[in-house]
C-alpha cells in the first residue's frame, strides 16, 4: 500500500535535515504505529507524505500502491487515496464544515472519474457518519473547526476521514487532548475503516489509543529514522520503560 | 480664504464646462451649492482626503473617453420583482422604466417637484450634503448637488411590497453623468434601495437619505464589470430616533470607484451597518471613504469593507468614527480588511477614532494579508485543487461583509457573481 524507501528530508528555508533515512512499508489491511520521542520526525513524515509546501526530499521515494507519491500535488495525492488527520487541525473561518467535506468529497470523486454524490445523499451520509462520531448538526454548520475544542477537532478529522473513505489514513496524534470516552469514539471510528483494502498508519504518544486499535506492527522513530520495529509488544515497552533502554540498544 | 492658484483654476475649468440647470425649486439649493463649490474648491492630490486616491480624472473639463459596456449575460437583480427605474448616461428613461407608481412609496423626477411650491424634498436637496463638509470638504458632492441633470425624490410613507431599483445604463462613450436622488423614510417606513449597472463614461451620483424615528431603509448596490468606469458617489444619510439604515456595495474592478457614505446618527437607539466587497484585477482602484457621526444615545455603527486584490489592483479605505459629546452607550466597530493575492496589489488604510464620550464600546481594525497558507495545504490536503481551494478561502475572506446584505436571495445573488468573477481568473 504504502511504501517509504531512505527518505530523505531537510527543510527548504534552512540547512536542517529531519528525515535521515526513513525506510517504512505498510501493507493493505495493517495497522501500523509510530512512536517516538517530541521531535523525532514524525510529523514531517506525514507532512512530506501529503503533500506539504517548506520541505525538500533530497534522497529516497515514496510511493502509493506503486504510484510516486512525491511527484503528486497535494490534492491528487488526497484524489490518490491518502489521507491524513493532522496533529493540529486548522480552522478556516468563513468555510462551513459542511461545504468542505462536500467540496473535498466531490472534489476527489471528480479527479478519479466518479460521479459527484447528490446533495441529498450527501447530507444523509454525513449526518450518519457524523452521529457515530456524536458530532451535532450545529457543528457540521459551523465554519471548520472555528471554535471547537480540541476534542472536537479531532473528532471532525475522524469524521472526514469516514466520509472520504482512503485507502491510506495517517493519524498523528489524533489521541492526544480526547477525553476517555471521545478516545473510544475515535478509536470505534477507524475500527470501522478497517478492512482488507486500506492501511493505517498511526502516530502515537501512548498505548492507550493502541488498546482501542490494535496495531499489527509497532515502529520506533528517532532523530529521523526508524530505529526499531516489532509487535505491539513494542508499544508496551515504551509505555513502561520510555525510550531509554531502546536508544541505547541501538547506539 | 481664498484658494491656491492651482485649485482655484481647476474649479474654474471644470465649472467653464458646466452649466446651472434653470429648475425652479432647487435653484436655489443649487446656488448655495455652487457657492460652497468655490470656496472649496475641487480636490487636489495634495488634500489629505484624496492622498490615496487622485481625483484628476474625476475633475477634467470632458470626461474621458470610456467604451459601453455589454453585459453579455443577465445583469445583477435581474430575477428580483423590483420597481425599476431606468437612467441612461444620466438621464431618466421612461420608457425603460416601470410606472413609478407603488404602493407606500410616492417617487418624482426631481425636475418635476420643481414645480411645486411646497414639497418635502425642498427641504432634504442639497441639505445633508451641505452638512456633511465638516470637518473635511466633499466638493464633488456640492459640484452634484448644484448640476445635477436628474434624479428621483423618493417619500416613503408605508412599506413597498417590492424595492426600488435604479438601474444605470451606459450608451454615450463620452457620457458625463450627475445624479441626484433624495428618499425620505417616514416613521415606521421600511424600503429596500437597489441600484446596478453601468452608468456612464464618468459618474457623479449623490443620494440623500433622511430617515425618520423608527424608518428602515436597505440599500444594495452592484457595480460592476464596467472596467473603464470612472465614478464617484456619495450616500449622505441622517438617521432619527430608533432608525435603521443598512447598506451593502458590491464593487468590481473598474479603473476609478470612489465611493463615499457620510452618516449622522441623530436619534437615539438607531443603527447604521454600511459595508463592502470588493474585488480587483489589473490595474483598478476602489475607495471607500466612510464617516459616521454618533450624535445620540444607544446608537450602533458597523463598518465591514474586504476587498480582494490582484494584479495591481488598489484599495483605499478610510474609514472614521465620530462619537460626539453625550453620545454616551455608543457601540462602534469597524473592520476594514484586504486579501492580496499577489505582490503587485495594494491596500491603503486609514482607520480613525475620534471619541468625545465616555461610556463607549468602539473596536476597529484593519488588517492586509495573503491567502492562508496553511487553510490552503489543509483544503488540499483533503482533495480541493488549487484553484478551487483558493477561491473558497477568497469567498470565505468576502462572507463577512456579504453577511451583512440581510435579504438572503440578494445575498446569494451577490455571492453567485463573486464566484462568476473567480471563476473566470486562471
Ligand atoms: N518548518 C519547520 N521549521 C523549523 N523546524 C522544523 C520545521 N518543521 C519541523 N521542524 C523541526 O523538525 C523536527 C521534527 O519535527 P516534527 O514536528 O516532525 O516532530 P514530531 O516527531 O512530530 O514531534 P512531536 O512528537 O512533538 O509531535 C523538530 O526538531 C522540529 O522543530
Ligand atoms: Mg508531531
Amino acid at each position: 500500500m504504502l511504501e517509504i524507501k531512505n527518505l530523505h528530508v531537510k527543510l527548504e528555508e534552512e540547512d536542517k535535515q529531519i528525515l535521515k533515512g526513513v525506510d517504512l512499508t505498510v501493507e493493505a489491511g495493517k495497522v501500523h504505529a509510530i512512536m517516538g520521542p517530541n521531535g523525532s520526525g514524525k510529523s514531517t513524515l506525514s507532512y512530506v507524505l501529503s503533500g506539504r509546501d517548506g520541505y525538500e526530499v533530497t534522497e529516497g521515494s515514496a510511493q502509493l500502491e506503486g504510484v510516486d507519491l512525491l511527484e503528486m500535488e497535494p490534492e491528487e495525492r488526497a484524489a490518490a487515496g491518502l489521507f491524513l488527520a493532522f496533529q493540529y487541525p486548522v480552522e478556516i473561518p468563513g468555510v462551513g464544515n459542511m461545504t468542505f467535506l462536500r467540496t473535498a468529497l466531490n472534489a476527489q470523486r471528480k479527479a478519479r472519474g466518479e460521479e459527484e454524490l447528490s446533495a441529498a445523499d450527501f447530507l444523509k451520509e454525513v449526518r450518519a457518519k457524523a452521529k457515530t462520531l456524536k458530532i451535532d448538526a450545529d457543528m457540521l454548520k459551523r465554519p471548520v473547526n472555528v471554535g471547537f475544542s480540541g476534542g472536537e477537532k479531532k473528532r471532525n478529522e475522524i469524521l472526514q476521514m469516514a466520509m472520504l473513505e482512503p485507502k491510506m489514513c495517517i493519524l498523528d496524534e489524533t489521541d492526544s487532548g480526547l477525553d476517555v470516552d471521545a478516545m473510544k469514539l475515535v478509536a470505534e471510528g477507524v475500527n470501522a475503516l478497517r478492512d482488507a483494502g486500506r492501511g493505517f498508519l498511526v502516530i502515537t504518544h501512548y498505548q492507550r489509543l493502541l488498546d482501542h486499535i490494535k496495531p499489527d506492527v509497532v515502529h520506533i522513530m528517532a532523530d529521523g529514522r526508524i530505529i526499531k520495529t516489532g509487535g505491539p509488544e513494542l508499544a508496551l515497552e515504551v509505555e513502561n520503560n520510555g525510550y531509554a533502554d531502546i536508544l541505547a540498544e541501538v547506539n | 480664504m481664498a484658494l491656491p492658484a492651482q485649485k482655484q483654476t481647476a474649479t474654474e475649468a471644470l465649472l467653464s464646462s458646466l452649466h446651472l440647470p434653470e429648475a425652479g425649486c432647487t435653484r436655489a439649493a443649487r446656488e448655495a451649492a455652487l457657492a460652497r463649490l468655490r470656496e472649496m474648491g475641487v480636490p487636489g492630490r495634495r488634500d489629505e482626503y484624496w492622498k490615496y486616491t487622485r481625483p484628476d480624472s474625476l475633475i477634467t473639463p470632458d470626461a474621458p473617453r470610456a467604451a459601453t459596456f455589454e453585459a453579455g449575460e443577465p445583469m445583477m437583480f435581474d430575477a428580483v420583482d423590483r420597481l425599476k427605474i431606468v437612467f441612461v448616461d444620466g438621464v431618466f428613461d421612461p420608457e425603460a422604466s416601470d410606472p413609478l407608481e407603488l404602493e407606500g412609496v410616492q417617487i418624482e423626477r426631481i425636475e418635476d417637484i420643481c414645480c411645486k411650491d411646497i414639497h418635502w424634498a425642498k427641504d432634504l436637496y442639497g441639505v445633508l450634503e451641505a452638512r456633511g463638509h465638516t470637518p473635511v470638504p466633499r466638493p464633488l458632492a456640492a459640484l452634484n448637488t448644484a448640476f445635477a441633470a436628474d434624479g428621483v425624490a423618493i417619500h416613503v410613507t408605508g412599506t413597498p411590497s417590492k424595492p426600488i431599483s435604479l438601474i444605470y445604463q451606459h450608451a454615450s462613450e463620452t457620457s458625463d453623468a450627475i445624479l441626484h436622488h433624495v428618499i425620505r423614510v417616514e416613521s415606521g417606513a421600511v424600503v429596500t434601495v437597489l441600484e446596478n449597472g453601468p452608468a456612464a463614461s464618468r459618474f457623479n451620483k449623490c443620494m440623500e437619505i433622511d430617515i425618520a424615528d423608527g424608518g428602515t431603509l436597505h440599500h444594495v448596490r452592484a457595480q460592476g464589470r464596467d472596467h473603464e468606469r470612472r465614478a464617484v458617489t456619495h450616500m449622505f444619510t441622517r438617521l432619527g430616533e430608533g432608525s435603521v439604515y443598512k447598506s451593502f456595495t458590491l464593487t468590481v474592478n473598474g479603473v476609478l470607484t470612489r465611493n463615499e457614505q457620510v452618516v449622522e446618527l441623530t436619534g437615539d437607539d438607531a443603527v447604521a451597518h454600511v459595508a463592502g466587497a470588493c474585488v480587483g484585477d489589473g490595474d483598478f482602484l476602489h475607495d471607500d471613504t466612510v464617516f459616521i457621526t454618533h450624535d445620540a444615545v444607544g446608537c450602533e455603527s458597523r463598518q465591514v469593507f474586504k476587498k480582494v486584490l490582484r494584479n495591481g489592483a488598489t484599495g483605499v479605505f478610510q474609514g472614521k468614527i465620530l462619537v460626539k459629546p453625550g453620545a454616551q452607550k455608543t457601540d462602534g466597530y469597524q473592520i476594514s480588511q484586504s486579501l492580496l493575492l499577489d505582490d503587485d496589489s495594494q491596500f491603503l488604510a486609514k482607520p480613525e477614532l475620534e471619541i468625545y464620550a465616555d461610556d463607549v464600546a468602539c473596536s476597529h481594525g484593519s488588517t492586509s494579508g495573503a491567502i492562508d497558507e496553511t487553510a490552503l495545504f489543509y483544503l488540499r490536503s483533503r482533495g480541493v485543487p488549487l484553484k478551487e481551494a483558493t477561491d473558497l478561502l477568497t469567498l470565505a475572506f468576502l462572507a463577512e461583509a456579504v453577511d451583512e446584505v440581510e435579504d438572503k436571495s440578494l445575498a446569494e445573488d451577490i455571492v453567485s457573481r463573486l464566484e462568476g468573477w473567480l471563476a473566470r481568473r486562471s
